[in-house]
């Protein structure tokens, strides 16, 4: 009974602090049903409520007027490693699929904070690139404020880390002095890593299939030992957990792909995939996704064929495209790279703005509840200063399920509190440091 | 691969090849002339419906009201707009290919104390990189060496030419000093414990002090190099190429580009060249702000950026890098925004508008990377805005080249009609017209 009390009460103070926020006069780009000049959307709670061109304040909304100003769901980042304490890599196996970004989440980390500063309110965090197979990632909301355990989102799938082509090959890692370089060398090696680790989740699986049997005939059966890599390759198999796959070359790309027919798993997304260009049909024959950057290049050797034209080729190619980061910073600005999509290759403004919202929710699987400005998705948008492919917007104002966690004339006014709090703080601190030394 | 590629190429027909492996039309210097557009010469106001003409490599006449000559080349550039090409003030174009293939890399000579290596030495005329960054309207960069103390000599350049020698305007545009560091301000970078400060202190002090050897020697080595010049009977002495490089430096006539970006760096770097009488110029500057006074005081001018990049410390402000450029502007010290890019100085103009949808007038955004770097660099005579007697360096565009979508039409760099390919539309037209096997 008490505890049926609890949850009623908790229920009421819920709905009693259940935000409704009305954003009005502004064009609002809801990606998915065009742009509506003039408009408003209502969010109430965690959730965008209404969306249309005459929309009235409910009482007790705080409404907020943007007069000139435009509205974009939140920029969805499916290459991040913001917000890892420590480091990205396990790099001891060739196959660390078992291990965990979600156990090494930081909710501290100025970069997320940073990047709601520039419309980004959600994000894939991956491993690092050493291992071919690199482990589990989490898709997570930038939750700013929030302990991280409201941070990764509920229905969102499992995904995991693949990584193709020189990094996993160990060219970029030297190992420490007397230490033997680590298997595989070539990509030939990348394959073999793969290809064996998905040969030894069938026989896993079938190991398993077989303990199951004999058990359902009434017969004794010893349960084959339980291996935690093992599971989680069996479960790519079976289709619970997404491959994001790091790639550059467009060989490696198809090796992938024609292991992915012959071993009978799917591939989500192919990272980076910086020669997707060069295989767009075959990629799209998969029904494999691609997020890439849309202009770096020559940092490394498979780096060299890459091109800006890639975002383009590729959906033209019915791949769908996102931008994604790989970088605190670049996580900043996916607007601006996703409006370079215009310039190189010719991409439409509403296939531009794709690229950092919708499209990048499909890849997640997540475009049921993001990624579009909607009734029903959750309320997570910014609103912006000039248009969102314009080199000179910027963001005033983040939302994050209908909650704002930037604010530019909030950041103004904290940081001069800031900056006085550490101003004090040092002279405390040397203060007491003087006081040490006189005695 | 590449070679694959290159075949390709050669098949395809291309008769003439200027840099890289794009055709051009190299060392042709056409009599131009651009009609009814905008014409936005920088230093002055645009002009609409405005003619420019340029011939022999320099500019002759731009205005509302210009005769176009019988036998100029004429482009109608109706709806289009012109500007001068716009000059990264750090980039290490032509000094690198592929980062993490040494071989294809001469950024950073060995040791700490390089004032002889020249940056316009090790250009490659033929980088991938150089027609890939001049498409997008960058027609100039000063290349500028990395690593160690004293970093080298930077070279200002032309993104155009057959040889080093042609492709260079100003070298040595500057000496480059990193001024050593007590932190670089990443988190991490905090000592351990009292002893790994006390050690990193006394790096630092000791770094500071064999800079200040240097110096000292190489005033020495200038007052002997000037007596022996006028006076035979002073005695011979042996080159040393190190202090012969620092001469022009410690007599005042070649700048030093100090790189520095925590407040406690710069002020160190300027007592530095108080010492010494040396003419800066500050690149980097993060903490801008706050060595205002300081300066003024000089009449220093910055280099600032890349704009696009984070803030050192956890509470920087998030946008400091884009506020700084107004600062600046607002206190009267000249300024210019650079990339330190190498593969994307082709993204300088996005560097300034960071700068402009952060409080810098577009206009003041637009100087920053076109006449402020000409006139910080001292080429302003020569580069830097549409004016009569310039070198034609010359972008057309449909819009505003800080706009992300706008897309430039034509480059003329030295009064040269520059292709507009690259490696990144060749490889686009190749793979575009890829037949459908499937």
């Amino acid at each position: 009974m008490r505890k049926l009390v609890a949850v009623l009460l908790f229920a009421c103070s819920a709905f009693a602090q259940e935000r409704v926020t009305l954003i009005r006069n502004a064009t609002i780009l809801t990606i998915t049903n065009g742009t509506i000049e003039n408009g408003s959307v209502l969010i109430r709670g965690t959730k965008i409520a209404a969306v249309g061109r005459d929309l009235a304040a409910p009482a007790g909304a705080q409404v907020i007027d943007a007069s000139g100003k435009f509205v974009l769901p939140g920029i969805i980042d499916t290459h991040s490693h913001t917000a890892i304490e420590g480091s990205v890599n396990e790099i001891s196996l060739p196959n660390s699929g078992n291990v965990r970004i979600a156990d090494v989440l930081t909710a501290t980390d100025i970069n997320v904070y940073r990047q709601l500063a520039g419309g980004t309110t959600a994000a894939l965090v991956l491993h690092g690139s050493a291992n071919s197979i690199g482990g589990q990632s989490q898709i997570v909301k930038w939750k700013w404020g929030h302990p991280i355990s409201e941070w990764p989102i509920p229905d969102a799938p499992r995904t995991i880390k693949f990584a193709l082509g020189e990094n996993p090959k160990s060219a970029n890692f030297r190992p420490p002095e007397g230490q033997p370089r680590q298997y595989p060398a070539t990509r030939m090696g990348v394959e073999e890593v793969i290809r064996k680790s998905f040969v030894d989740a069938r026989d896993y699986l079938a190991a398993w299939d077989e303990y199951d049997a004999k058990k359902k005939r009434g017969e004794d059966a010893i349960p084959p030992r339980r291996d935690l890599l093992m599971e989680e390759m069996a479960d790519i198999l079976r289709g619970k957990v997404d491959i994001h796959s790091h790639c550059y070359r467009a060989d490696e790309i198809l090796m992938l792909l024609n292991l992915s027919d012959e071993l009978g798993f799917k591939v989500r997304e192919l990272q980076h995939v910086l020669e997707g260009y060069k295989v767009a049909p075959e990629i799209a024959a998969h029904g494999v996704t691609g997020g890439t950057f849309i202009d770096w290049w020559g940092y490394k050797a498979e780096a060299y064929d890459a091109i800006p034209y890639n975002v383009a080729l590729m959906t033209r190619n019915n791949v769908i495209v996102s931008v994604n980061s790989d970088s605190d910073e670049l996580a900043r600005h996916l607007n601006q790279d996703a409006a370079k999509s215009m310039k190189y290759g010719g991409l439409s403004e509403d296939e531009a703005l794709r690229l950092c919202t919708i499209n990048p929710a499909k890849q997640l699987r997540l475009d049921h509840r993001m990624g579009s400005i909607e009734v029903g998705k959750d309320a997570d948008l910014a609103i912006w200063t000039a248009h969102p492919l314009s080199s000179y917007a910027r963001v005033d104002t983040t939302f994050v399920d209908g909650e704002i966690v930037f604010d530019r004339q909030r950041d103004l006014q904290q940081r001069e509190a800031m900056k006085r709090e550490k101003q004090q703080r040092l002279k405390a601190e040397d203060d007491a440091a003087k006081k040490e030394k006189s005695k | 691969m590449r070679k694959v590629f290159f075949a390709a190429l050669l098949l395809a027909g291309s008769a003439a090849f200027g840099q890289s492996v794009i055709p051009n039309d190299p060392g042709v210097k056409p009599l131009v002339a651009i009609r009814n557009a905008t014409i936005v010469p920088v230093t002055s106001a645009p002009i609409p419906n405005g003619t420019i003409v340029f011939g022999n490599g320099v500019i002759t006449a731009v205005g509302a009201n210009v005769a176009v000559p019988a036998n100029a080349t004429v482009i109608d550039g109706t709806g289009l707009f012109v500007y001068p090409g716009m000059i990264d003030a750090s980039s290490s174009v032509g000094l690198t290919e592929i980062d993490s293939v040494p071989g294809t890399v001469d950024t950073t000579e060995l040791g700490d104390f390089n004032a002889n290596a020249s940056a316009a030495v090790a250009i490659n005329p033929h980088s991938e990189l150089i027609p890939v960054t001049r498409v997008n309207g960058v027609t100039n960069i000063v290349t500028v060496p990395e690593g160690g103390i004293i970093s080298g000599q930077s070279a200002l350049i032309q993104l155009a030419g057959w040889t080093p020698q042609e492709m260079v305007i100003k070298s040595p545009a500057a000496m480059n000093i990193r001024f050593p560091r007590l932190r670089s301000g990443d988190f991490g970078d905090v000592p351990q414990d009292e002893e790994a400060e006390k050690n990193r202190r006394k790096t630092y002090a000791a770094e500071i002090d064999k800079l200040r050897d240097v110096f000292r020697d190489a005033q020495a080595y200038a007052r002997a190099a000037s007596a022996r010049a006028s006076n035979k009977d002073v005695h011979r002495f042996d080159r040393d190429l190190i202090l012969e490089a620092l001469v022009p430096v410690v007599e005042g006539r070649e700048p030093v580009v100090m790189h520095a970006n925590l407040a406690r760096d710069i002020r160190a770097a300027l007592a530095f060249a108080d010492e010494f009488n040396l003419k800066v110029i500050l690149s980097g500057a993060q903490d801008v702000a706050e060595v205002i006074p300081d300066l003024k005081q000089r009449n220093i001018p910055v280099l600032l950026g890349p704009t696009l990049a984070l803030p050192q410390r956890e509470d920087d402000p998030y946008d400091l890098l884009f506020t700084n450029a107004k600062t600046l502007l607002d206190n009267g010290i000249l300024f210019a925004i650079k990339t330190d890019e190498a593969h994307n100085t082709r993204n300088l103009p996005y560097h300034a508008a960071a700068c402009a949808a952060f409080g810098l007038p577009k206009d003041e955004a637009l100087k920053a990377i076109t006449i402020y770097p000409a006139r910080i660099f001292g080429v302003a005579d020569r580069l830097g805005s549409l004016e009569v007697g310039k070198i034609a360096n010359v972008i057309i565009t449909d819009g505003d080249p800080l706009e992300l979508r706008t897309n430039v039409k034509r480059v003329f760099i030295n009064g040269e009609d520059i292709s507009m390919q690259s490696r990144h539309t060749l490889l686009y037209d190749k793979f575009r017209n890829r037949p459908r096997t499937q």
